[in-house]
């Protein structure tokens, strides 16, 4: 059983705890134990480096002290986490200077970071630790014909974090066809969602919104499908608001991965949070049993 | 005497982790700006703000809405030929904007920012609801029923949890954060 030190973050107890219970449950099939770190803070999101930057790295400092205790890597499911982790870490490996600074805080905590530990995103667990292979030996309702729209967003892309391809990534396609599912090829998928704007400016995130839907249903994608807990709430819960603000009448699914991994896993849509959707899914679970009862034939 | 400090160099000072090449380098591209989605709703595009950094134009940049109207997706940091970290220099501009207690009236974001930072002081933890009091009274009345109505939709459908969360080694946390900035003596 391979094993991580998992950081959920404060939006997977709240608005997206249906990512974390599909993520709990996906793991546990695959084999893949995310150990909760123990009494994890706030990373700071995005709105914390407005105010004070050497206090935005340490409040993320003191959850990768204590992954590196474990001797894991680190794993986020949420973007922005993922982003803060990882500059965090890599920034205090390159600059002695910050890391004594940050460590001279943690102290006070009784904690340290010597930069050792991995900083993951999870469907990069998914994808390179369990390997698409095994992924698709778990899938029993293969999702057939469903078209998916693989939505990367921003900041499990950028900034860049090793060598990987910014512009134009695919990783997220090769995951939806193992399950069977059909991934669309549309030029927004790796566009901004609009982040915390939908707070601070909500005009300019709505249409940011609108463009992300707007290109995803001209493609004929039946579901969007997210990494990233701000995003899905961006295009799921302010779906409605798009369309009063400019007069249409979007209504497409927005899930995790996690969630149509699980669906097509055969895990119960109830422990992956299907159904707790402010956009109904019920098109969505219709179409894993129709899979399922395809298999049986 | 020291000379005065540039604009740009003051800004410099406000990116101290990150280390993107520096302001001066900029070509004036315009790549940044070509690649913005939020640009059509920002005052100058990156690029002027850039520009107008280094032709030590203070009091339009303070009053410009352009770094509180980024998102933070990185394109324009990821795209730059000249390898300036643009969306960090933004989140320098809405410190050294902060730090000045200097912004465009009406804006949420830095109310929104300090609320956040307080939250997680008192608490380790972020709590959406608590969040709510600082951008609600700044909403017209349309926006606060619609986002009534959502936040409603959420509870019920247990998305929302009514109650915040707190971290138990709040108190060590707390002692960690006075390393860093001071918060006043604990309670």
């Amino acid at each position: 059983m391979k094993q991580y030190a998992y950081y959920p973050g404060c939006s997977l107890e709240s608005l997206g705890k249906s990512y974390n219970d599909s993520a709990m449950e996906v793991a546990k099939a695959l084999d893949v134990d995310l150990k909760e770190i123990e009494d994890w803070n706030c990373c700071g999101a995005t709105a914390y480096f407005p105010v004070d930057e050497l206090l935005a790295y340490t409040l993320t400092a003191r959850n990768l002290a204590k992954a590196e205790k474990t001797g894991l890597d680190f794993v986020a499911p949420c973007s922005a986490c993922y982003k803060n982790a990882f500059f965090t870490n890599s920034y205090m490996q390159k600059d002695a200077d910050l890391a004594e600074h940050i460590n001279y805080a943690l102290e006070a905590d009784n904690l340290h970071v010597s930069g050792t530990a991995r900083v993951r995103h999870l469907i990069d667990v998914f994808i390179n630790d369990v390997g698409l292979e095994e992924v698709k030996s778990k899938v029993t309702n293969p999702l057939s014909g469903l078209h998916i729209a693989p939505y990367y967003g921003c900041q499990i892309l950028r900034p860049r974090k090793d060598h990987e391809d910014v512009e134009n990534p695919v990783y997220f396609e090769a995951l939806l066809t193992a399950i069977g599912a059909e991934p669309i090829d549309y030029a927004s998928k790796a566009r901004c969602c609009g982040g915390s704007l939908i707070i601070s400016n909500r005009k300019a995130a709505l249409d940011m919104v609108r463009i992300l839907l707007l290109d995803a249903i001209n493609h004929n994608a039946d579901v969007i499908a997210t990494t990233c807990p701000m995003c899905n709430v961006n295009l799921e819960v302010y779906q409605d608001q798009v369309n009063r603000e400019f007069g249409t009448h979007y209504s497409i699914p927005v899930m995790y991965f996690t969630q149509l991994m699980g669906l097509a896993m055969g895990i119960v849509p109830g422990h992956l949070g299907v159904g707790r959707q402010q956009l109904g899914t019920g098109s969505m679970l219709a179409f894993a049993q129709n899979a399922k009862q395809e298999s049986n034939l | 005497m020291v000379d005065e400090l540039s604009f740009s160099n003051e800004i410099s000072n406000h990116m101290y982790a990150s280390h993107g090449e520096p302001i001066t380098n900029c070509l004036q591209c315009g790549t940044c700006s070509g690649s913005c989605p939020a640009v059509e709703f920002m005052d100058h595009t990156p690029r002027q703000i850039i520009g107008m950094i280094r032709a030590d134009l203070k009091e339009e940049v303070l009053s410009s809405n352009t770094y509180w109207t980024c998102a933070s997706c990185f394109h324009c940091t990821v795209r730059c030929p000249a390898e300036i970290d643009i969306a960090d220099m933004m989140y320098a501009l809405k410190r050294y904007s902060m730090w000045k207690g200097q912004f465009k009236d009406g804006l949420i974001g830095p109310d929104f920012s300090e609320a956040f930072v307080k939250m997680i002081v008192n608490s380790g933890r972020s709590f959406e609801p608590l969040l709510a009091a600082t951008y609600l009274p700044k909403f017209s009345a349309r926006d606060i029923i619609q986002e009534g109505l959502m936040a409603t939709g959420l509870v019920l459908s247990g998305k929302m949890p009514l109650l915040p969360k707190k971290i138990k080694g709040l108190k060590k946390f707390q002692q960690m954060v006075r390393r860093i900035i001071p918060i006043g003596e604990p309670s």
